[in-house]
């Protein structure tokens, strides 16, 4: 069964269309690879599934129930954790606040978290705004994992990090993966990396769902003519 | 231990210190000056939370000082005249308990605040300051239009109410009794601070969309925030009355809202101390050079103006660097 499912979504930014016919569905336990070159409507599919955003057509799911007429808080609640591109942690406040204002009961707390992330509980005392890129968006993660999310969603998790901090980063989500088995849906632009843990890919172009299947059968048509790579 | 912390130790034992010199001086109106300035960083304490933590511009928490004031001397003034507030359905008669005048005061302030921050909690920015001034210039005039409790003239009250054990007409008593109320106060804004809701609150100030992403609703941590904060602020609002032995209409201005707001600002917005340092300040202000010229708000007007051009976190900012992480 899946737990998050969209189908044939539609969205609007005031008079713009930004999706046109977005479907896709992720399995529990599963790593979707949301993908598409710039502006073809990834993050708009992740605001409508976190209510972010409202879709003006189609159906959004979330384990069966449908939460197209939640607002985005009670979304987040019901399991949806999301990891926002360009990070985003609350500058003013440390490392540890970042985490706790967020938390909700459930195996994530402060200490698993650090497990994860051990560089977080080194800077545990340190504001947000004074962390290396890298750090803030392991921050980002662990923030999104302090809800206890059924399903994860990171956002170009890893642009504009160093190599080394990629790693790290796709590392850790593979740990996710292979520890957890929460569902996930990743958007990033390099498919070495997406490989490492991605079961399937969606690929989105102007607003529409133009390719689904399994990440190993992506093949070089696809990744030239939805990717440009 | 932090400059913020020392600068804050420090704060309190001026405010402490002074009124224990005033004693041995025989100066009373030292104490009462004193006695003035913990209850209006008390009133400061309460919007801090809504302006400081929550980011909340309320030019309308005036109310919530009248409405305190106004409960007390209701009260007072029935137990007073020994003539019940009401009889049926129920009887409410006056009281001249502290305790009790205090619970009324907070309660009622905490409902007017449910009720105003319901409705212009919906709005945000200059919206928000010109709806809760709204609210403040209705129930203003409300109160002058109110003949029952004294109207434009306000109402007196012969004797300060009781508190159990003391004798609250000794100034010095009294300042206890304040003192003592306010560093409670100043303990549970610091405990708010620091709980996932005051967190929360702080984070929602920054970007509200991350908040409702991470499962919280911005509304109601901003409600919830104004609640306690007019409750703290009526408090204030009902020992500043006891303090007069007199509530006016005055208490429920716009005037009165601004100087709540000018007392953050001179201590620093949001910094837990920042009233109480701000209130000192207002009141040394209001004594030295009100006693120079009737125009002195001018002088603080400068004062301001320099604080928000070159101190944005206020006094305590300009000495103790920029706001931390809370420690």
């Amino acid at each position: 069964m899946s737990l998050i499912e969209l189908k044939s979504v539609a969205a609007f930014y005031g008079p713009s269309q930004a999706l046109f016919d977005v479907s896709l569905d992720v399995g529990e336990g599963e790593v979707l690879a949301l993908m598409g070159r710039n502006g073809m409507g990834k993050t708009t599919t992740v605001k409508v599934m976190c209510r972010l955003l409202k879709n003006s057509d189609g159906a959004v799911q979330f384990g069966g129930q449908d939460i197209g007429g939640l607002p985005s808080f009670k979304a987040a609640r019901l399991g949806i954790g999301l990891v926002p591109e360009g990070r985003r942690c609350f500058a003013n406040l440390s490392v540890y606040e970042n985490l706790i204002a967020a938390a909700r009961k459930g195996a994530w707390d402060f200490t698993a978290v650090c497990r994860l992330f051990p560089r977080l509980e080194e800077r545990m005392d340190q504001s947000a705004a004074s962390l290396s890129g890298g750090e803030q968006q392991m921050l980002a993660i662990g923030r999104a994992l302090m809800t206890n999310p059924k399903l994860l969603i990171l956002d170009e998790a890893t642009e504009g990090l160093a190599p080394v901090i990629r790693q790290e980063i796709w590392e850790a989500v593979a740990k996710l993966k292979a520890e957890t088995g929460m569902a996930i849906i990743a958007i990033d632009k390099s498919l070495k990396e997406l490989g490492q843990v991605a079961d399937r890919a969606v690929i989105l172009e102007k607003g529409r769902t133009v390719w689904t299947g399994g990440f190993d059968t992506l093949g070089p048509e696809e990744t030239d003519r939805y990717l440009g790579i | 231990m932090t400059r913020e912390t020392l600068i804050n130790v420090a704060a309190l034992a001026v405010l402490l210190a002074v009124p224990l010199w005033a004693l041995m001086a025989d100066e009373p109106f030292i104490i009462t000056l004193a006695t003035r300035a913990a209850i209006f960083a008390l009133a400061g304490v309460g919007l801090n939370l809504a302006l400081g933590s929550g980011g909340l511009v309320s030019l309308g928490h005036a109310v919530f000082f009248g409405i305190g004031g106004y409960a007390m001397g209701i009260l007072a003034s029935h137990a007073q005249s020994y003539e019940p507030i009401m009889e049926a359905p129920f009887l409410i008669e006056g009281t001249k308990s502290m305790p009790m005048i205090w619970l009324v005061a907070m309660v009622t302030s905490a409902l007017a605040a449910l009720a105003i921050g319901a409705l212009s909690l919906r709005t945000s920015g200059v919206y928000f300051i010109m709806i809760t001034l709204a609210f403040g210039q209705m129930i203003y005039y409300f109160a002058i239009s109110w003949p029952a409790y004294g109207g434009e003239d306000g109402l007196s009250i012969y004797v300060r109410n009781e508190f159990p054990g003391l004798n609250t007409l000794v100034p010095m008593q009294f300042f206890g009794l304040c003192f003592a109320i306010l560093c409670l106060a100043l303990l549970l804004m610091n405990a708010i601070h620091k709980s996932a809701f005051g967190l929360a609150l702080s984070a929602a100030r920054q970007n509200e969309t991350r908040v409702l992403s991470v499962g919280m609703k911005p509304y109601h941590l901003r409600l919830v925030a104004f609640v306690i904060s007019g409750a703290v602020t009526g408090l204030a609002g009902a020992l500043f009355a006891d303090l007069n032995r007199f509530v006016s209409p005055t208490m429920l201005s716009w005037q009165m809202s601004g100087e709540i707001i000018i007392f953050i600002i001179i201590g620093g917005v949001g910094r837990l101390f920042g009233p109480v340092i701000g209130a000192m300040i207002f009141i040394l202000l209001e004594h030295t050079l009100g006693g120079l010229s009737e125009f002195w708000h001018v002088y603080l007007g400068a004062l301001l103006l320099g604080i928000v051009l070159f101190a944005k976190g206020g006094v305590i900012g300009a000495f103790a660097g920029r706001e931390k992480a809370h420690d």
